[in-house]
């Protein structure tokens, strides 16, 4: 039985008469089956109940005829009881199961970035033109020594370093696995990180054979699933990523829908083809940090040593506790995913209710570590919704070593953060393993247009730095003092190291 | 600690007095072994040194006497690994090709996310074994254990098979663990000795094993056999029980779309 579901539509598709010329290429380029041709009246409709406001027919129109606006939903005014929360219910009572969605938490906790503002050099200092003068975006990643000996006759180092990792930017590409994005997206990654040398991340579904050649600027990412973990996996990466969590979900798995999960993911992964690719929560031989120990050493020991093994976790209550412990196992980068990280499919309540900002988790853990003595044993790269330069350099001088990105590099490659990626129908080719879509992504532009974002953030990066009379990003890490926040309490101040504006 | 690698020059047999080394310098020197072309190494006085076997591409022979460490042959590669004493947790840990040999018991996880290989366990193990193991095609990881296992043995199994024997039960003695292929959505488990339906998970389900499973299990149970001097008709002269994932897809109805 058929029953009538109560959601109603969350947009409305406007086509101008005047403007369509019924070419089809709305109906060609929706994924979500909102557009369909109407033969008998030779004419395109729309089922507006499916649209999910990606844009995508919006982008493509040949004669700009459509507009999508959101259904204003006048219900009667109601603050506790939204549209939202209404529609959640709604969904709930029709299917009896857990709600699923993508992306990161989309809520108006604060953000913390728009409250603190950065330093310029006037008068006392100078500032410095980066256009004309060297400016130092290098940053290696890894576990430093506590001090440097030096043999004195021939100058060369006594101390023998832990392996670093090189990075002319300090902004990565966070883990995006395969099969949760698809194959064009990752050679994207994969080639944009490789000509701007820094490093993009596999995720947690294996590499897949065709990107083993960008080996040196990969992170291979080791998590519950272990999937498509081997020796040569381990051996070909840059530095080997355990993920014990992730800011969108602290503390649960993940499920790859069986859907998603085609010959080529199955071979990449390690399991037949169509069954759902399941990570389970914890990582059942870390229970503790003696284990996480342990791991860490057992992937150094199938590595020879050669690499720095970083650990990711969720920004959580006790992350500053956590990270001293992770530090002490071994890790040599510690990497802190704050609440509005994304993800591929995540339950909505976990990602909306569960985790801590990430400016909050990277303050308190850099001076946690600091106050232990023990900052300078591992790097700390934050992720966790970080849109523009301005966040990164804000995030450096709370005390991060690098940023990685995801969703801003979804953005530039066409996302327009639908909230949709946990369907597999992604319109613009990005999360979905579907081949009708994933040629969305032309590896060629995709390349391009990730190594223009970094270019862009490089110069303005440069830019900020100059202003602040600093010539090299290491002389900004952890360097509060150019930070100072607005409108917030005397306690946040205090978690973020920073002093209010004007003081 | 030069003089502990003991190499006859004669002999194609490296032998390393394991005492006092580190679970690092018991690897370095085992590579440095492997490096140099060794075909069969063996240990000594082996106590709790972990991830032995690690980091090896070749199908070395590695014999313990001893007690070796957690993560014995972790995402190990193909060395054929005997131990002549007890594993301890992680046996076989996310290892991908090659064999390991117990001649005792096996503490938990034993063969945790493995994809490929073989691991023979004479005795007991303790809880998860087999969790999360895999398969994709003709890569299919085989576990045997003689004894009987903790709870959660085969929980989230993707692929592989798993043999389970309980030849040190007396008459009429079920196996006493619970949860057995929980979350199972791949490969297959094979249990000689009883069992009682609440002692299995939700997911999976159970058939008497058919001519192919037959083949399955001759071959295996015959390798153990020859490992730990068992008849291997007897033991397949008991009756087997075939436990199968129900759905490709156990959670997929979970969600709400
Ligand atoms: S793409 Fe634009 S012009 Fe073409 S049918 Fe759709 S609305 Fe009309
Ligand atoms: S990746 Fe695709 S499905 Fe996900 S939010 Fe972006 S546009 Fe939507």
């Amino acid at each position: 039985m058929k029953v009538k579901s109560y959601l109603p539509p969350k947009f409305i598709v406007e086509r101008n008469p005047d403007r369509c010329i019924q070419c089809q290429v709305c109906v060609n380029q929706c994924s979500f089956d909102v557009h369909y041709y109407d033969a008998e009246d030779d004419e395109v409709r729309s089922h507006e109940e499916n649209c999910v406001g990606c844009h995508r027919c919006v982008v493509f129109c040949p004669t700009n005829a459509l507009t999508i606006r959101k259904n204003p939903l006048d219900y009667r005014e109601n603050y506790n009881w939204r549209p939202e929360v209404i529609e959640d219910i709604t969904k709930q009572a029709e299917t009896g199961g857990v709600l699923l969605t993508g992306m990161g938490n989309d809520k108006g906790y604060r953000i913390y970035w728009d409250h603190l503002v950065i330093n310029a050099s006037q008068v006392t200092n100078p500032s410095i033109d980066p256009l004309r003068e060297p400016m130092e975006l290098i940053t290696y990643l890894g576990r430093k020594p506590d001090r440097l000996e030096l043999d004195h006759n021939s100058l060369s180092l006594k101390t023998e370093l832990a392996p670093q990792v090189k990075i002319e930017v300090p902004v990565m590409f966070s883990a995006m696995s395969y099969g949760a994005v698809s194959l064009n997206v990752q050679k994207s990654l994969a080639r944009a990180a490789t000509e701007a040398g820094t490093l993009w991340n596999t995720g947690e579904g294996g590499l897949h054979h065709s990107l083993y050649e960008y080996a040196d600027n990969t992170i291979v990412q080791v998590a519950s699933g272990r999937f498509g973990v081997h020796s040569r996996y381990l051996n070909a990466a840059r530095i080997i990523e355990i993920k014990i969590g992730q800011g969108a979900k602290p503390g649960i798995g993940g499920h790859l829908p069986g859907e998603k999960v085609s010959a080529d993911v199955a071979a990449t992964r390690t399991i037949p083809q169509g069954t759902d690719a399941l990570s389970p929560a914890p990582q059942h031989d870390i229970y503790s940090i003696e284990d996480l120990a342990q791991l860490i050493h057992a992937l150094k020991e199938a590595t020879n040593y050669t690499k720095p093994v970083a650990v990711k976790i969720a920004a959580v209550h006790n992350s500053a506790a956590i990270a001293i412990g992770m530090v002490r196992a071994g890790a040599d980068i510690i990497v802190l995913d704050g609440f509005r990280g994304a993800t591929g499919a995540a339950p909505k309540v976990i990602r909306d209710n569960v985790g801590i900002p990430i400016e909050l988790a990277l303050a308190s853990v850099d001076s946690r570590l600091r106050q232990e003595g023990i900052r300078s044993q591992a790097s700390i790269v934050i992720s966790g919704g970080i849109r523009s330069s301005g966040d990164v350099v804000k995030a450096i001088a709370l005390g991060a070593d690098a940023i990685y990105i995801g969703t801003a590099a979804l953005v530039a490659l066409g996302c327009t953060l639908c909230q949709q990626c946990h369907t597999g129908k992604c319109a613009w080719g990005i999360c979905t393993t579907n081949p009708f879509l994933t040629k969305r992504i032309n590896p060629d532009i995709g390349t391009r247009r990730l190594t223009n974002l970094l270019r862009s953030w490089s110069l303005e990066i440069k830019d900020i730095l100059g202003g602040m009379g600093i010539n090299a990003v290491e002389s900004l890490r952890g360097n509060r003092l150019h930070l100072r926040g607005i409108g917030l309490t005397k306690t946040e101040l205090e978690i973020l190291g920073v002093k209010m504006a004007g003081n | 600690m030069e003089n502990k690698v003991i190499k006859r020059t004669a002999s194609p047999i490296d032998r390393i007095d394991a005492t006092g080394f580190s679970s690092r310098e018991l690897n370095a020197r085992i590579r440095e072994l492997a490096h140099n072309g060794t075909e069969r190494v063996e240990l000594y006085n082996v106590y709790g040194q972990r991830y032995i076997g690690t980091d090896l591409d070749r199908p070395i022979e590695v014999k313990i006497f001893g007690t070796p460490g957690n993560d014995l042959g972790i995402f190990m590669d193909s060395p054929r690994i005997t131990v002549y004493g007890n594993a301890q947790d992680g046996c076989g840990n996310t290892m991908n090709d090659g064999e390991i040999v117990v001649h005792g018991h096996a503490g938990d996880i034993a063969g945790l996310s493995a994809r490929g290989g073989k691991i023979f366990i004479r005795d007991d193990v303790g809880y998860r074994t087999g969790i999360h193991m895999k398969e994709y095609g003709d890569k299919k990881p085989a576990l045997v254990i003689g004894g009987t296992s903790q709870d959660f043995l085969g929980e989230y199994m993707a692929g592989g098979i798993l043999i389970l024997l309980g030849l040190n039960l007396q008459k009429e003695e079920a196996h006493r663990t619970n949860f057995i292929g929980t979350g199972m959505h791949g490969g297959v488990i094979y249990l000689r000795g009883s069992i009682n339906d609440f002692q299995l998970g939700k997911e999976v389900g159970t058939a008497e094993p058919e001519e192919k499973d037959w083949q399955i299990l001759r071959k295996f149970i015959s390798e153990f056999a020859d490992h730990f001097g068992y008849n291997a008709e007897e033991i397949l002269e008991h009756k087997f029980i075939k436990l199968f994932p129900l759905w490709l897809r156990p959670y997929g109805r979970l969600y709400a779309y």
